[in-house]
């Protein structure tokens, strides 16, 4: 608990000063706007009330896009990196690949996958994918490497298959190395599905969030980043906590 | 039971063994001292058919080809290499489980040696939760339940502390004069192999090359303080030591 107090004691003077600069104008005049274009954090709690359906109802939409493309990240990053494990050769020719690719700013081949795959589900499954998949396949595939050989030996004398080396011993200590991997991919995955819903689609707090910063709805689009906000800290609340009850050796 | 014949080594320009030959009967224990870095490992791990040598042959029960010398070998490693997420009744049953046994029979037949191996109570235990000397028993352990007919052990004490360590010498010994087994030990400390072994072999600098044989003094003392202080044994380890000085000019 004490670990927490101080970020939250924190959080809690920070929003305490906004709240003081944004209703007394300063925070408006500092920036030299509006003051209707500078909501304090009570406007936002209550934009956050007022308009919950509309809010649940889009970060529902959101929410199964992170999620779904979190997951196939994951398993694409994982069957990835185990492949990479089992062939020496398909490493030597992948694993650079791999980390170039990351020169190619997937976001902005949004727009082709929106023309690919249309404007429904499919292209922002796609993108978050596809964002996840790095962090997740780099860590997996360095974890998977990381055994000390003498296991490796030890457990080839005890008649192990490569299969079980694979799974007894390479898979479990690679696990640290797919939390860490899984769990920057999470908070990455907000970020590419608003993304994949600002290039295209009808629904999502990404449109409602590109909808009020045309209308200047300010205090509704400040309470839908903090909806998706939530859904990431708690994506990586769950991860930690995932980990903390497997990773159960460290 | 192990016939090294004529075997060198080496990795690229690096030799390691130098045309080396080793005998070791069925039920002995073979020690192999030498400076550090001199091919011990090495030359326990062509054994083990962990690796192929350059060139000799090699032979452990009859069997010449790596993998089949590594069929009738468990090796443990200088570190006890216990899977953190598994208990320690699993790390020991690890080869049965490999071997296709279900977790049950697995546990049950390692669990038969835990008390006579004075781990009764920690079946159950993490790696974590062991002491040093617990841990090197359960990989021993581990090596034993594997019922493979050479038992390959590389430095296994080298991790522990000097009174843990002469405490697991004089349990080793005892466990191997209850439940004889052919071993091929390595050492870097002259006295733990000539107490554990019947014969050791003193390997020069790299490469490696058979500098002296030396048969253990015997009988041995069943109390370790009392063997290694007795006046045989230490003319044998100054003969020991003196074969070590030379191998390493």
């Amino acid at each position: 608990m004490s670990r927490w107090l101080l970020p939250m004691l924190a959080l809690a003077a920070l929003i305490g000063i906004w709240q003081l600069a944004a209703s007394s104008g300063a925070l408006a005049d500092l920036l030299g706007l509006e003051p209707f274009l500078v909501p304090s954090p009570a406007e936002i709690a209550s934009a956050l009330w007022e308009n919950r359906s509309l809010l649940a109802e889009n970060a529902w939409v959101t929410l199964r896009e992170i999620v779904l493309g979190f997951l196939i990240g994951l398993a694409a990053g994982l069957g990835f990196a185990v492949l990479l494990r089992l062939s020496e050769m398909l490493r030597r020719i992948f694993y650079p690949l791999m980390v170039g690719s990351q020169a190619v700013p997937i976001l902005v081949l949004a727009p082709v996958l929106i023309v690919w795959f249309g404007f429904g589900i499919g292209p922002k499954l796609v993108i978050v994918a596809l964002i996840c998949f790095f962090p997740i396949a780099v860590n997996a595939a360095d974890g998977l490497r990381s055994v000390d050989p003498e296991a490796g030996k030890m457990m080839r004398s005890l008649d192990a298959s490569r299969r079980q080396i694979l799974w007894r011993v390479e898979a479990p200590t690679s696990l640290p190395f797919v939390f860490s991997g899984a769990r920057i991919a999470a908070t990455y995955a907000p970020i590419a599905a608003i993304f994949g819903e600002w290039v295209g689609a009808d629904s999502g707090l990404g449109v409602l969030i590109r909808e009020d910063s045309a209308r200047l709805e300010t205090a509704r689009l400040f309470a839908a980043a903090a909806v998706l906000a939530a859904i990431a800290l708690t994506m990586f609340a769950l991860l930690a906590l995932a980990e903390r009850r497997i990773v159960t050796w460290r | 039971m192990v016939s090294v014949r004529a075997i060198s080594h080496s990795y690229g320009e690096l030799e390691a063994i130098d045309r080396l030959d080793l005998d070791l009967p069925a039920h002995g224990v073979l020690g192999l001292v030498g400076p550090s870095g001199c091919g011990k490992s090495t030359l326990l791990e062509l054994i083990a058919g962990l690796q192929q040598p350059g060139a000799g042959e090699i032979e452990v029960d009859g069997a010449r080809a790596p993998a089949e010398r590594l069929a009738r070998c468990a090796f443990m490693p200088q570190r006890d290499m216990l899977l953190p997420w598994l208990a320690a009744i699993d790390n020991a049953a690890l080869a049965l489980r490999n071997r296709g046994a279900g977790r049950g029979a697995a546990r049950a037949e390692a669990g038969r040696l835990f008390e006579q191996f004075g781990l009764a109570g920690f079946e159950r235990a993490r790696p974590a939760e062991l002491s040093g000397g617990m841990r090197q028993r359960v990989a021993f352990l581990r090596t034993l339940v594997a019922g493979k007919p050479l038992l390959a052990l590389d430095e296994p004490f080298a991790s522990l502390d000097a009174i843990t360590r002469a405490e697991m010498q004089g349990w080793l010994a005892r466990a191997l004069a209850a439940d004889p087994r052919t071993v091929v030990l390595v050492s870097h400390d002259v006295e733990e192999a000539l107490y554990l072994a019947d014969r050791v072999v003193v390997l020069s600098a790299r490469p490696a090359r058979v500098v002296e044989q030396l048969g253990a003094p015997a009988p041995r003392a069943a109390d370790r303080d009392a063997a290694v202080t007795d006046p045989a044994f230490v003319a044998v380890r100054e003969r020991a030591m003196a074969a070590l000085h030379r191998g390493s000019q």
